[in-house]
């Protein structure tokens, strides 16, 4: 029977052992665990949040950062593109002008050697001509020596003269 | 190492074998918790458990022959007629002497107990607050416990954020599954209020038991089977459930949903309700009381076979011897798991009742309707 009535002493000291354990525990022990799982859980949870949105961002960045390339791409290639063209244009005119100018140069040489060559014939005519009359005179001293054949030579070059006239 | 492991048992009962073929004449040195013999030869069995079941002056190790060894713990008491006495239990040499008129009764109502005579010549007890041996491994229990929860807390004051490994890992594993599985289902919504009251009953429990199960010094005290320290743990669970209920609990204690006539004019279900209240600790105190005690009581007795069959020959002894060790080691497990289970369901049902105490009207007309 004494098994089942509690003693007075063990009562004592089982208030006294159990309050203080209470105390502590209570006070400084199972709340610090608790709470330093909860932050750690929090921390855990956070940081997940935290990469995921971290990797969210890098795919929009990843691919805002293609649509950049792509449209740069395009850019480029319309920009060689144009570039090619106006390239062209500038060529295909300086071409253009070129041969203009070479054309004028050649017209105003063309001109230049007609006029030269005008010029030149011009002063072979003169000379032939100041030739022909220094040798008809010499050929007219030697022959006009005699009176007739002054005369008949006279006559003969005025028949010349008129005949290709009428 | 398998080899091993299955060899060691099996040494461990020849060597039993052999021992107490030995000692086959003095059946009275058991190794474990063995009482002086009273009368040469014969071993009480009674009375050896119930010793070790009850509680003790001296924390008793063995006897080696006729001599015991054992830790003198302090005495203290408060006498009617002669005040206040501190001195340690050796003074009674094993419970042979008396000192200062104090001496430990060996029969009648106060048997086991520190007793003086009055005037009158009448046995009778003085305030007892002796160091017993429960009352000294509690505080051995309580500093240990103190202790490792003070490190563990250490720890996640000096770094929360950090993964916690070995020891501090295992036993957040272990009050995280307590927290979780028992006292948020249990309480309910206001939970974190009571988990630290709720986890520290836990942890007293288990480690009082484990100790308990603990043949040497520090334990074998039958600490959590002696109903003082149950009483003190039911205690407290109903004065949080009584002085933290809400209204609609007391309501539903004298005033309940019933029909009218089971109220007026006999209040049936208030009585019914009433004692609830009171039975519901009750009923959490007697558990673990009993329940350890039993487990105690049943390991006790499958080694007390070895002794109490040594008359009937060598033979049948030492099977015996094998059949008692097989038993202790199987029952030693099976209160290991007690040990466990125990305090599981006192935690468990102070955490149900400490959320029935904050029931709320609204929940109440939702079950209703």
């Amino acid at each position: 029977m004494s098994l089942l009535t509690p003693e007075l002493g063990l009562l004592f000291w089982m208030l006294v052992a159990f309050g203080a354990v209470v105390f502590v525990l209570v006070k400084f022990g199972f709340p610090i665990i608790l709470s330093g799982v909860e932050k750690r859980k929090n921390y855990i949870d956070e940081s997940l949040l935290i990469a995921k949105q971290a990797r969210e961002e890098l795919a929009r960045v990843k691919a805002d950062s293609q649509a950049l390339i792509d449209q740069t791409r395009r850019e480029q290639s319309e920009i060689l593109a144009e570039a090619a063209k106006s390239r062209d244009m500038i060529i295909g005119g300086a071409k253009e002008k070129a041969t203009e100018e070479a054309a004028k140069i050649m017209e105003a040489a063309r001109e230049q050697i007609a006029l030269e060559k005008e010029d030149a014939i011009r002063q072979i005519r003169r000379e032939v001509a100041t030739l022909s009359v220094e040798i008809s005179e010499k050929v007219l001293r030697e022959k006009l020596d005699r009176k007739n054949s002054q005369m008949d030579m006279i006559d003969r070059l005025l028949d010349e003269i008129n005949i290709p006239k009428s | 190492m398998k080899r091993l492991l299955k060899i060691f048992p099996l040494l461990i009962v020849v060597l039993l074998m052999i021992t107490t073929g030995l000692k086959a004449n003095e059946p009275a040195a058991a190794e474990v918790a063995s009482h002086p013999a009273e009368e040469a030869g014969t071993l009480n069995v009674k009375e050896l458990i119930l010793e070790h079941l009850g509680d003790t002056y001296e924390w008793h190790i063995t006897t080696i022959g006729e001599s015991h060894i054992s830790i003198p713990l302090p005495v203290i008491l408060i006498s009617k007629t002669s005040g206040f006495h501190v001195f340690m239990s050796s003074a009674f040499h094993h419970g042979h002497e008396s000192h200062n008129g104090f001496y430990i009764a060996h029969e009648g109502d106060f048997k086991g107990k520190i007793v003086e005579k009055d005037a009158t010549g009448q046995e009778i007890r003085p305030l007892d607050f002796s160091l017993t041996k429960n009352a000294a491994s509690l505080l051995i229990s309580a500093i240990l416990l103190i202790v490792i929860i003070l490190l563990i807390a250490r720890s996640y004051k000096r770094n929360p954020l950090e993964a916690k490994k070995g020891f501090v890992g295992m036993m957040e594993m272990f009050i995280l599954s307590v927290y979780d599985g028992i006292i948020k289902p249990g309480v309910g919504k206001d939970y974190k209020k009571f988990a630290p009251y709720l986890l520290t009953v836990f942890f007293f429990i288990f480690t009082n038991n484990l100790l308990g199960l603990i043949p040497l010094f520090p334990g074998g005290a039958n600490v959590t089977g002696n109903i003082a320290i149950t009483f003190v743990l039911a205690v407290c669970t109903f004065l949080i459930v009584n002085i933290t209920g809400t209204k609609e609990y007391f309501k539903e204690i004298f005033w309940p949903d019933v029909p009218m006539w089971l109220k007026v004019p006999i209040p049936i279900m208030p009585a019914i309700e009433v004692i609830g209240v009171f039975t519901k600790p009750f009923a959490l105190m007697i558990r673990l009381f009993a329940n350890i005690l039993a487990g105690h009581s049943i390991v006790l007795g499958l080694v007390c076979l070895i002794f109490v069959t040594v008359s009937l020959g060598i033979p049948t002894n030492a099977s015996m011897t094998v059949v008692s060790v097989i038993f202790t080691i199987f029952i030693d497990f099976v209160e290991l798991l007690v040990a466990y289970i125990q305090a599981y369901v006192f935690t468990m049902l102070s955490a149900v009742f400490i959320g029935l105490s904050h029931v709320e009207a609204h929940h109440h007309s939702e079950v209703r309707s």
